[in-house]
């Protein structure tokens, strides 16, 4: 089992004091290597959900096991360790840091996992998604379309076990959707790596064998506020 | 990729800001440099705390300025003394030693200052128990010069070097005629001997236009010997008769009228005379008689040197160093701006680098690197300015103060620099770094 979810709950606290329940799951899972796409309304807790998985939120109750070990009974600088080496994160805007050049963001990656950091593997990612005279151009230099790439070669850097995409298509044009996509799922299938995808986007979700609605599998109502009744 | 190529990365990013927070700790540490510099250079000035005698003799006036005209050299004379007072002091019965100086005259490279003196300068201890060492001869001819070990080694001077001296100070642009031999190089002595050309005092006289009007010299001895006609009938009697050969050399013929006429004893004068009395007694009973007259005055060589450093001197340097120091930590509070200020729009940066695994700890010791970097850089440019400056001054400094500057010297102080620098780094980085370290990362991802 790559990722397991199980009875978890994340609610957040409004300014009056109120508690808003956002996420609410009995049991979510995905096997090595399965390829998801999760589609819901904005606001229903996608990137809440992301965050739970990736371990940079940790929820208010219940288990996540990623790759065998439940990360939220990690301390937390073991669990951002654990998140450098199992985890890769394509964002929806990228988040590719200006200051670096292409191949230094994927570097970069490698840098916080604790391992050596391997220069020759971050130029091949590059060069597996057609970057590869791009290496020493900074984002500022490069179309939408590269800098997705070059995100996506950083969320791989580290030979996870799991990939979370949010959105990573959201902010191309079609041509580059198409290609992305492609990318995303043609490269987590040759390493064997989980891949959940965020999306809005019906075409991105057809192209999926598996969707997961989050509504089906999460207890609390989209878009409403309500207690959680414990 | 370690946390100080991140860190440097950061900085080079946001060069503008980042290059003027490190000029200010470039300034700060730049002015230090030159305070800790010009110290040094005022410390080995003044650094001679003892002389081989107990009285400097001159003319009234400040005790101060003697000294620092006739022991340290870097201040113009405040008047002469006729040549026959130094005679007559010398005849004193309380007086072992008496050493004539004359100066006022500066070398034309370099602008080192000359002494006109006798071979009895250096046969005595100039501290005590330091007695000259030198290579090469005394002075014997008249155009002959001993050199200091500064004076060689910046001019690239040895024996048998000629050299032309300039009259009056280092602005000055009279280059005399005569040209002098270098018949020895002094060991380096650690005072101002080392920065000193010494002439033969005839060769001193010699110069054309050393010698003043003889009614200006008639009229200087009147005032000085009103008190002493004895004294003041035999110079007059020279002056009279040093006229009449003036006036017979003017009306010979072309062939005669350029022969050498010696400088009557009247006309000569000196600057200071260094004196070693037979005991200290002697010293403070001749002290006290000069002080009753009007004639001349005997101070201790070193003690209005020591009251400057000790109340003057001594407190400025230490003042400017407070000063400089805290120019230092105003430029370290411009930097902890700075950062302080930037943090609010890295705020997804270090939201990104949280996401992709860096610990809060290596977040915090980025931007601690940052400052660092800042504050190390600066200091090490800063460190560099100072010195460059300090080359590049020298020459006119030591030109218009006497104050032998070496550029490159470098003070105990400036190796405390470096350590203070960090401390600053880790001191205007710890609550930036502290905020990165607080980074909520799902907030920073959604900024």
């Amino acid at each position: 089992m790559s990722l397991l979810l199980q009875d978890v709950t994340k609610s957040y606290r409004e300014p009056g004091g109120r508690v808003l329940p956002v996420l609410s799951i009995e049991k979510y899972e995905l096997v090595q290597g399965e390829q998801a796409v999760l589609v819901g309304s904005s606001g229903g807790g996608k990137t809440t959900l992301l965050n739970i998985i990736s371990g940079i939120l940790l929820p208010d109750s219940g288990k996540v096991v990623i790759d065998g070990r439940n990360i939220v009974e990690m301390p937390e600088a073991i669990r951002d360790r654990y998140r450098a080496i199992r985890i890769g994160i394509v964002f929806q805007t990228f988040n590719l840091l200006p200051a670096f050049t292409a191949l230094e963001n994927v570097l970069l990656g490698m840098s916080f996992s604790g391992r050596k950091v391997d220069r020759p593997f971050a130029e091949n990612l590059l060069q597996r998604v057609g970057l590869a005279h791009r290496l020493n151009h900074s984002p500022s230099k490069m179309s939408v379309g590269e800098q997705q790439r070059v995100a996506v070669a950083r969320a791989l850097a580290n030979k996870p076990v799991l990939l979370l995409a949010d959105e990573p298509t959201a902010n191309v044009d079609s041509d580059n959707q198409s290609l992305i996509l492609n990318l995303i799922r043609d490269t987590c299938r040759e390493n064997n790596v989980t891949l959940l995808m965020v999306t809005h986007s019906p075409e991105v979700a057809g192209a999926f064998s598996r969707v997961d609605r989050l509504r089906d599998f999460n207890r609390v109502v989209a878009g409403r506020k309500q207690e959680v009744s414990k | 990729m370690n946390l100080f190529t991140i860190a440097w990365k950061s900085v080079r990013q946001r060069r503008l800001a980042s290059g003027l927070t490190a000029l200010s700790i470039a300034l700060g540490v730049m002015l230090m440099v030159l305070v800790l510099v010009i110290s040094g250079a005022v410390e080995q000035a003044f650094g001679q705390r003892s002389i081989g005698y107990q009285l400097l003799v001159g003319p009234k006036g400040s005790d101060l300025q003697l000294v620092l005209s006739a022991v340290y050299r870097i201040q113009p004379p405040i008047e002469n003394l006729p040549y026959m007072y130094y005679e007559q002091l010398k005849k004193d019965r309380r007086v072992q030693v008496a050493v004539p100086l004359a100066f006022g005259d500066v070398t034309e490279v370099g602008g080192f200052p000359i002494v006109g003196t006798t071979a009895e300068y250096f046969e005595h201890p100039y501290a005590p128990e330091r007695k000259f060492r030198m290579r090469g001869k005394q002075i014997v001819q008249l155009f002959d010069a001993i050199v200091g070990a500064e004076v060689a080694r910046f001019n690239n001077w040895d024996v048998g070097s000629q050299f032309s001296i300039k009259h009056g100070g280092a602005d000055s642009e009279d280059v005399h005629d005569e040209k002098f031999t270098v018949v020895a190089v002094l060991e380096a002595t650690g005072t101002a001997n080392d920065r000193t050309v010494f002439l033969n005092l005839e060769g001193f006289y010699a110069i054309e236009g050393h010698e003043k009007p003889i009614d200006e010299a008639e009229k200087r001895l009147r005032d000085f010997y009103a008190s002493e006609p004895d004294v003041l009938d035999n110079a007059i009697a020279q002056l009279e008769e040093y006229r009449r050969h003036q006036a017979e050399s003017a009306s010979a013929p072309e062939d005669h009228a350029h022969e050498h006429e010696k400088t009557p004893v009247a006309m000569k004068e000196v600057t200071a005379i260094l004196v070693r009395t037979r005991s200290d007694f002697d010293a403070i009973n001749l002290q006290s008689d000069l002080k009753k007259g009007f004639q001349a005055m005997a101070v201790n060589p070193i003690a209005p040197i020591n009251r400057l450093m000790t109340n003057v001197l001594g407190n400025v340097q230490k003042a400017l160093v407070v000063l400089t120091g805290m120019i230092i930590l105003v430029s370290g509070i411009s930097i902890f701006v700075s950062i302080y200020n930037s943090m609010s729009d890295r705020k997804k940066e270090i939201g990104i680098m949280r996401a992709l695994g860096a610990q809060r700890t290596s977040v915090f010791a980025i931007v601690l690197a940052e400052s660092a970097v800042l504050c190390f850089g600066g200091g090490v440019i800063g460190w560099l300015l100072g010195h460059g400056i300090a080359v590049v001054a020298s020459p006119t400094v030591s030109m218009k103060t006497g104050l032998l500057l070496n550029p490159w010297a470098v003070n105990p102080w400036e190796f405390v620099l470096f350590p203070v620098m960090l401390i600053l780094a880790v001191l205007v980085g710890f609550l930036p770094g502290m905020t990165a370290y607080k980074t909520n990362v799902a907030d920073a991802l959604q900024s």
